[in-house]
């Protein structure tokens, strides 16, 4: 075994691109592992946990991008790192071959395209502000993808974007629709007629897919970030968005969606609904959240209800919560998977890409298996047995691409479940769209259908359940996808609350199912 | 605070964007066909976060 680096001073390379490299690297002949990494003092410790922070890479500064590769052998070592260097350079070459010199700074591109009217901001959070600071000042919208940005610097970017009458998406915006443009980690939807303002990327998703399903489409999507309707922010952003919703002549219908704001927030955000008119839908997903229509406005708890109160009322139909699409199917489902797991203890692990998606699997869950009864690092409790993660979480992306582009940590995480004898359901999502990975379902299939041989190999029965958030014209392929992970023994379907309900059907009392399902379940 | 009431028509029927970060942004919008130019940005003042907030504000002034 040899370990071999190369260290390229003053050669900056975003996270995403970095990811793509090492996975092209890996690939080699005899390579085992390798590292392709700025710097930074979180990337020297990502480095020396996996063994491979060699004196170079340690000598390396935050602007130096650091290539580690052990191979089998020194010669097919060196051929990893030339072939590094040759993806580098051809990289770059496609860059400069596109036309205009690349600008170096924000001021200069901004010059250099005439009329530009959005900055999409997603460098190191602790960089970000300064970038959006520009962009405002230039009179550019901004989209602030970046997470890890202050809570000060929010307010006070908020403040001066609404100095101006320009939106300032985020911090930690993953997703928005603009004049039909899809931005950031965002699904293939038609324009249509209902506006979205979200303080959540993934669970904007999941409604803007469903109402693709459904035939509906979008006019804008607004995104918020998480803390837009905290106390301290006030929903400065929602407030704003929701003003410009309610004058947009193509937007007939408004659907928020988000976290329960501070009670002073919610109470502002409803009467601004009202005020605009239009008919609208509330997702604030919570505990303690009650389903019900007053006035123009519904409340809903789910995000799949989100969707659906958005189409019924898009066609002046009355609206009720879904449980499951295909009630029979399911009954057939729950009662194998319920005959091959046996009457021991029974547990679901949740292992979640989409934070949102965790969440709204935590409050479907909560009420089926009982209080108290579900941990992970989402619920505020240790709780047990059952268990949702969410592995994008700020505290598991440090120094590392998030769950939705490098599915390494759910693959471990998978593997972890599997060995431990409660596990009787995986429940996982799988997110499409621009800017995912390019086969997020073949990344993790290998890992369920070794789980599932694990457990038979054990005596056991593991049913694997999910859905998939995308469309038919996502890059991936909303087909496609669903194929790959059924051929994997997963059950899918149409969406995140069916596919929790279904694994409380599975490892729950007998009566959950006969509750969700019927008796003869 | 401004209104936000004309936001869409101020907006324009195009949306033309400066993506200063991950690369594949730009990638797809471009293969979309909306207008983009990708800063080649790096981390200013040598990458020490709390030194590029200082330069931030100088440059401000």
């Amino acid at each position: 075994m040899t370990t071999r680096t190369t260290l390229r001073r003053s050669f900056y390379q975003d996270s995403v691109a970095l990811m793509g490299l090492a996975r092209e690297l890996r690939r080699g002949a005899g390579v085992r592992e390798t590292a392709a990494l700025m710097g930074t003092s979180a990337n020297q410790a990502l480095m020396a946990d996996a063994g491979l922070l060699t004196d170079e890479a340690r000598a390396a500064g935050p602007n130096d991008l650091v290539i580690v590769v052990r191979a089998d052998s020194a010669a097919e070592a060196e051929a990893a790192l030339a072939r590094a260097e040759f993806l580098l350079t051809a990289r770059r070459a496609r860059g400069e071959a596109s036309g205009r010199r690349l600008p170096r700074t924000l001021d200069s591109a901004v010059r250099q395209l005439e009329g530009a009217n959005l900055a999409l901001v997603s460098v190191p959070g602790v960089f970000a502000a300064a970038e959006a600071r520009k962009a405002l000042r230039r009179g550019l919208h901004v989209m602030l993808f970046s997470d890890n940005v202050a809570l000060e610097d929010e307010i006070a970017l908020k403040r001066q974007a609404a100095e101006r009458g320009l939106l300032l998406m985020g911090p930690d915006c993953g997703t928005a629709y603009l004049g039909g443009v899809p931005l950031g980690f965002a699904n293939a939807v038609p324009r249509g007629r209902i506006g979205l303002v979200a303080a959540s990327g993934t669970g904007l998703q999941q409604v803007v897919t469903l109402l693709a399903a459904a035939g509906e489409g979008v006019s804008q999507a607004v995104g918020v970030g998480g803390r837009d309707m905290s106390e301290a922010v006030g929903a400065a952003m929602t407030l704003a968005a929701l003003d410009a919703l309610g004058a947009d002549p193509a937007t007939e219908l408004i659907v928020v969606v988000g976290k329960p704001p501070a009670p002073a927030v919610r109470a502002m955000v409803e009467a601004r609904l009202r005020a605009l008119g239009k008919p609208a839908v509330v997702a604030m997903l919570g505990r303690g959240i009650a389903a019900g229509s007053s006035g123009a406005l519904t409340t809903v708890t789910t995000l799949e209800d989100a969707a659906a109160a958005a189409v019924a009322g898009r066609r002046g139909r009355a609206w009720e919560p879904h449980v499951f699409s295909d009630p029979a199917a399911a009954r057939q489902r729950v009662k194998e998977s319920r005959g091959a797991r046996g009457p021991g203890a029974a547990a679901v692990r949740g292992l979640f890409a989409g934070g949102t998606l965790a969440y709204e699997a935590l409050l479907v869950l909560e009420p089926l298996l009982g209080a108290g009864t579900v941990g992970g690092n989402l619920s505020g409790h240790g709780g047990g047995p059952h268990r949702v993660l969410d592995l994008g979480a700020d505290e598991l992306t440090v120094g590392r691409a998030h769950p939705m582009l490098d599915a390494t940590l759910r693959v471990e995480e998978i593997e972890r479940a599997a060995k431990e004898p409660d596990t009787t359901v995986l429940l996982v999502d799988v997110v499409l769209g621009h800017g995912a990975a390019p086969d997020p379902a073949g990344d993790i299939a290998p890992a369920l259908e070794a789980a599932r041989r694990h457990a038979r190999a054990h005596g056991r029965g593991l049913a694997v359940v999910g859905s998939v958030v995308g469309t038919a014209a996502d890059p991936q392929g909303l087909a496609a996808q669903t194929a790959r992970l059924e051929a994997a023994g997963v059950w899918v379907l149409p969406s995140n609350a069916q596919a929790a309900r279904a694994a409380a059907c599975i490892a729950g009392e007998p009566r959950v199912a006969e509750a969700l399902l019927g008796g003869s379940a | 605070m401004a209104d936000y009431r004309d936001l869409f028509t101020r907006l324009g029927p195009e949306l033309r964007v400066v993506n200063v970060g991950l690369e594949s942004f730009a990638e797809t919008l471009d293969g979309l066909g909306v207008p983009v130019l990708q800063v080649q940005w790096t981390p200013p003042a040598g990458g020490d976060p709390e030194r590029a907030r200082l330069l931030a504000l100088m440059e401000e002034d």
